[in-house]
């Protein structure tokens, strides 16, 4: 690719899987540092729970046992780490014998669909309203609207999600309130199909864009005003370019810059945020069913739903640090 | 809401007295809103029985005072017994609150702090020794900024059970990068500013130069960046226990949320139940923003020319 040197390639790579091997050893270390042991730790609250469990210590031993517990930390850690890496989180306990795999392969397209409509939409509502707060042409009635527009941002996303599930499908019943499509709506490529997925999504993506796109439009306005400091600022203004033409060309295209870093360095937030979101609304995506496996106990899909989430985040980094050089052609002349 | 173009004779005046940019608005505002939750706080627990935030000290599904909730079994009526009305548990909203808004807030300020010490120690150590240590740190940073945190804690709280100051420390274990970026970068600028290599040339240690000559200048950088950790650390909270994990017999505003939504009280039309906790945690997240935005206004002196 135009641009991209090979070292910039690998240490970008290096990097990918340094993140996924800190969130894998993480998961790892910390349940671990914590007294007792993850089996002991669960018997206990499964009794905690039901009451007395007959000979829990025959099924701590056994449970040990079949999961290798009694090997030595490094032989458990690499073939942690192996499991991962070939996706092979075991089957899943409350759906037994389903492999985890299958459970979330299945949920990744919804998360990932809400993922990439709602980025899109509020990265580039947020930076565009950004661009005009800052923009020395932008009408004033523009300039006062846009900050009331505003109210929800850095709200929780779920806090939004609540409010507009009651206003929307409880009191008024515009939008549906539960799930991904409609009942009895087959899935397949037609347009009823798609209407209804699109119906049901609306209300998740507008509770994620709505808290979101106002920290964006700040971060622009501080980047534009920056901008508009600059000399070549003064000099397009001297030369009588079109106010728009410098606007697209001179501001936003700099400005737009630390943005995008700025976006991949909060991919992981927003993940976080519309997994929180599925769980409101039981769209059938990773949030839901990460949050079905927690109240079942079920910890290989805990685990292996987390997980291939913290993987698709760091590929999403990945492409956008791969894309970055072609948007700013001044990275790849960097030296380190 | 007009333009005011920075005329010189403005200039000048930002040097007066009544013109100090600590002052602005919206730190003002913002700081109001988190004061009047705390004093709020503050009153509640001594004029208000906090043991009614247990379950079951008060009737079932209580509408908050003047409002009156009707289901197929009759109408009730809100009363000053409940003013804020009563969840599906039986637990006093308005104790509630009162409890659960300082444990909200405390997380995010043990966060915080946890976050920003070990950011403030790794970033001036990666500002000031450089090369490989400098390195380590970056790429550290670097990769921890982009994890899901939320999902690494999801995993590690279904495993392990945690008490407020556990699941505290855990969100700090994702809240040191940001800090630790912004000070490095701070300090690499700083570091061959005129007034740091004068300095050194004086002979004063390291230590010295750190904490006495650089410190000061980055204190609104600092201060930002520890509410923008509280923010991160108040959402962390706050979607753990929506999704049911974090301390698990104490009332908070999370829980309350998610006892709401499973126990469906969105369908039932208890409003009281999620609304409630829902605006004061509302109220928290704009007071910070806004701290946030005058903090901004504070570290960067071009925002503040503009008007809105």
């Amino acid at each position: 690719m135009k641009g991209i040197t090979l070292g910039y390639f690998l240490r970008r790579l290096g990097i990918f899987f340094l993140t996924i091997w800190i969130a894998a050893t993480l998961i790892y270390i910390i349940p671990r540092m914590a007294p007792g042991d993850p089996i002991t730790a669960m018997v206990s609250r499964m009794s905690q729970q039901a009451g007395y469990i007959e000979n829990s210590d025959k099924i701590i031993e056994g449970w040990k046992k079949r999961f290798g517990l009694d090997d030595p930390w490094y032989i458990q850690y690499g073939r942690y780490l192996r499991n991962l890496a070939t996706l092979d989180f075991g089957p899943s306990i409350a759906l037994f014998p389903t492999p985890v795999k299958e459970i979330v392969v299945r949920a990744l397209p919804w998360t990932l669909g809400l993922l990439i409509v709602s980025i899109t939409l509020f990265f580039f509502i947020g930076n565009f309203l950004g661009a005009l707060l800052a923009w020395k042409k932008t009408p004033a009635f523009v300039r006062f609207i846009i900050p009331i527009t505003m109210v929800f941002t850095s709200v929780p996303a779920i806090l939004a999600g609540l409010i507009l599930l009651y206003v929307f499908a409880f009191k008024f019943n515009i939008f549906p309130s539960i799930g991904s499509y409609g009942r009895g709506v087959q899935p397949g490529w037609d347009w009823g199909f798609v209407q209804s997925v699109l119906w049901h999504g609306m209300l998740p993506v507008i509770s994620l864009v709505v808290v979101t796109f106002g920290y964006w439009a700040l971060g622009m306005r501080g980047m534009m005003i920056t901008v508009e400091g600059e000399d070549y600022m003064t000099l397009a203004q001297a030369k009588g370019l079109n106010p728009f033409y410098s606007l697209y060309r001179y501001m936003i295209r700099n400005a737009i810059l630390p943005q995008i870093t700025s976006l991949a360095l909060t991919l992981g937030t927003s993940v976080g945020g519309a997994i929180i979101v599925e769980y409101l609304f039981a769209y059938r995506g990773m949030g839901t069913a990460i949050f079905t496996a927690i109240r079942n106990q079920d910890y290989p899909v805990i685990q292996g739903g987390t997980f291939l989430l913290v993987v698709t985040t760091a590929l999403a980094v990945f492409i956008l640090d791969m894309l970055y050089p072609l948007i700013d052609p001044r990275i790849s002349h960097e030296g380190r | 809401m007009a333009v005011t173009a920075a005329s010189p004779i403005k200039k000048t005046n930002r040097f007066n007295r009544f013109d100090n940019p600590w002052l602005n608005p919206s730190l003002l505002l913002g700081s109001f809103l988190i004061l009047i939750i705390l004093l709020g706080v503050l009153i509640g627990r001594f004029v208000w029985d906090t043991d009614l935030a247990l379950v079951g000290n008060s009737p079932l599904k209580a509408p908050p005072a003047g409002f009156s909730h009707t289901t197929l079994r009759g109408t009730t009526v809100g009363t000053m017994a409940n003013p804020l009305g009563t969840d599906g548990d039986g637990r006093d909203m308005l104790a509630v609150m009162i409890v659960g808004a300082p444990r909200t807030l405390a997380i995010g300020f043990i966060a915080a702090l946890a976050g920003m010490g070990i950011g403030i120690l790794l970033g001036f150590t990666a500002g000031f020794v450089g090369g490989r240590v400098d390195d380590i740190i970056r790429i550290a940073s670097d990769t921890t900024i982009t994890i899901p945190s939320i999902l690494v804690l999801i995993v590690i709280q279904s495993i392990i059970p945690v008490n407020l100051i556990g699941m505290a420390l855990l969100i700090s274990a994702f809240s040191w990068p940001g800090p630790t970026r912004l000070i490095r970068g701070q300090v690499l600028s700083m570091r061959e500013s005129g007034y740091v290599k004068m300095a050194r040339i004086s002979g004063v240690s390291t230590f010295d130069i750190m904490f006495k000559e650089m410190m000061p200048n980055l204190i609104p950088y600092l201060a930002a960046s520890f509410i923008g950790n509280m923010q991160g650390a108040i959402l962390a909270g706050i979607g753990l226990e929506v999704l049911g994990l974090g301390p698990q017999r104490v009332p908070t505003l999370g829980k309350s949320i998610y006892w709401s939504v499973q126990l469906s009280g969105l369908s039932q039309g208890l409003w009281w139940w999620w609304g409630f906790p829902a605006i004061i945690l509302i109220v928290i997240f704009i007071g910070l923003l806004l701290i946030n935005l005058g903090l901004d206004e504070v570290s960067n002196p071009r925002l503040r020319q503009k008007v809105e």
